[in-house]
């Protein structure tokens, strides 16, 4: 076993805004909302705080400034960590003593997944802000507009479609992972899309990039997370239950969006790979599962890279969404997922899984006090995870 | 119900040209795809390189047959730009000259229910300026 880096830092504050699709409410407001909370939950003051990591989306000055923090550590962007690298980052930090409390916020505002959208709408990130193009990080990126492939939906729906030819994989395998999420989504408050779903109802949504549909994509909300990183020893003083990272794992993203060897795997078997390696723990150890689902797709991929099933056996694996229920064997996105709750950008699944094992997720608490989580976020050539334990 | 066969793209944003990549994109020019092939590792490769990943060499460009066959596609619903109107069938081919040697490009004079994983295409060119952009069709719709 290689010792992971950033091992034993806890998670000790949870903070999330008022979720919603166009809510009128400005990035800073939201992002200071779920900051503040976090701080709180961590039983601090932001005068506590001495570090600050993101992806750049409110930019670390003016949080720090309106917050009252002093970063003496910031860091932050995209690396090989994916979306959730500014917490890898984070708890690197912490544990190398270089911050004690680092504040890690994501704040989104109706992000969607195409490129033309993003590259018109988007404002430029400051200096400072730690922001990363998504674009830049994704290898050939060019020829994959040139051939008029202008979405995520585009290139995943090209991987799904792959998936099912090499091993009979089913469009309504993937349509209880939506169902999955709805339910949970019905006991989560704070959850978009609260009514339930169907079969039926999934297979009537119109076709966006066969044979992904519409409910085979998450949806685009206004919104922050944010959660506070501390040193191993806060444990002790953390007035909540201490979660810890107990591995993490990355992938430099070699062969961009279609040039992997092994197509249809992903970024994301790297990853799956690497946590495993730094742990004594296995995949049969998880308690729960918060994976990524941008698309639902991607969840079953992250099954598969988790080793939680092998290769090309995710589908009857979730077929009837029994296993991957709340009662289930490996309870699955549990607060409803990006595909119903909303598009938190990987955070939402972090949040959550820390919830799930502080057991403080009220109506849809997973019995049993769960000790070991999963949280695997991103696709393509972008994918970074969490095992956290309690 | 037969599905309309798709045509070709009137609109595209396509690469910058660069003295790296401009012989893959304009090569078409005389109707033949041109990749690069390292002789001394005997190997091809796609995106344009400076220099050969395996042994340092410089790979030179060389015309391909033009045929593959087709790993991946989807049939695009959304319309994301407000020039290219869908439905537009997009695809990953293998080219005949080599299993790991794969393009990101467009099906044409087919739809969807006309193809699957494995099938026969062969290359057609699309004219934008300096460009020849590089589709596939069905390799029984040229005969």
């Amino acid at each position: 076993m290689i010792d992971t880096p950033g091992k034993g830092a806890v998670i000790s504050g949870l903070g999330i805004s008022q979720i919603g699709r166009r809510t009128g409410i400005s990035h800073l407001d939201n992002t200071l909302a779920a900051s503040r909370e976090a701080i709180a939950d961590a039983g601090l003051t932001p005068a506590d705080i001495d570090g600050i990591t993101t992806m750049g989306d409110t930019p670390i000055a003016e949080a720090a400034q309106a917050l009252g923090i002093e970063p003496s550590y910031r860091g932050g962007g995209i690396s090989s960590g994916g979306l959730i690298s500014p917490v890898m980052s984070a708890a690197l930090a912490v544990c190398e003593g270089r911050a004690r409390h680092v504040l890690i916020y994501r704040t989104i505002q109706m992000m969607g997944g195409d490129m033309i959208s993003n590259a018109g709408h988007a404002p430029a990130a400051p200096e400072d802000s730690g922001f990363v193009d998504l674009a830049k990080s994704m290898g050939g990126i060019d020829e994959v507009i040139a051939a008029n492939s202008f979405s995520a939906v585009n290139w995943l729906a090209m991987h799904c479609r792959r998936h099912m030819h090499l091993y009979g994989t089913t469009k309504e395998q993937l349509g209880w992972l939506a169902i999955n999420s709805r339910r949970n989504a019905g006991l989560n408050p704070k959850a978009v899309y609260r009514d339930p779903m169907t079969m039926a109802d999934y297979l009537a949504a119109r076709m966006v990039s066969t044979p992904l549909g519409l409910f085979d994509c998450d949806v685009p909300v206004d919104g922050s997370i944010a959660v506070v990183v501390s040193a191993p020893e806060y444990a002790a003083d953390c007035p909540k239950p201490a979660v810890r990272v107990e591995a993490v794992g990355t992938s430099p993203g070699d062969g961009g969006w279609f040039r992997r060897p092994d197509y249809p795997k992903m970024a994301s078997a790297d990853a799956g790979a690497e946590l495993w390696r730094r742990t004594d723990l296995k995949p049969t150890d998880l308690d729960i599962a918060e994976l990524y689902d941008g698309f639902t797709y991607l969840t079953l991929v992250w099954l598969e890279a988790l080793g939680v099933c092998g290769a090309g056996e995710a589908g009857p694996f979730i077929e009837g969404a029994k296993r991957i229920a709340l009662d289930g064997e490996l309870p699955l996105n549990t607060y409803g997922g990006q595909l119903s709750a909303g598009r938190m950008h990987g955070y939402w699944v972090l949040h959550e899984a820390c919830v799930q094992l502080r057991g403080e997720a009220g109506e849809r608490q997973v019995a049993g006090s769960p000790e070991v989580a999963a949280v695997a976020v991103g696709g393509g050539p972008i994918a970074g995870c969490l095992l956290l334990t309690r | 119900m037969t599905q309309p066969a798709i045509q070709p793209a009137t609109e595209r944003m396509l690469p910058t040209l660069t003295d790296l990549n401009r012989p893959y994109w304009t090569g078409g020019a005389d109707g033949q795809l041109h990749v690069q092939y390292c002789d001394a590792c005997s190997n091809w490769m796609l995106p344009p390189v400076a220099t050969c990943p395996g042994c340092g060499g410089v790979p030179q460009f060389r015309p391909v047959s033009g045929r593959g066959t087709v790993f991946t596609y989807t049939t695009n619903h959304q319309p994301f730009h407000p020039k290219i109107p869908p439905p537009n069938l997009i695809a990953v081919v293998t080219l005949a000259e080599q299993d790991d040697l794969r393009v990101m490009t467009n099906l044409i004079n087919c739809a969807e229910d006309d193809i699957s994983v494995g099938d026969d295409v062969v290359v057609r060119f699309e004219n934008h300026g300096e460009v020849y952009y590089p589709v596939f069709e069905p390799a029984e719709a040229g005969k």
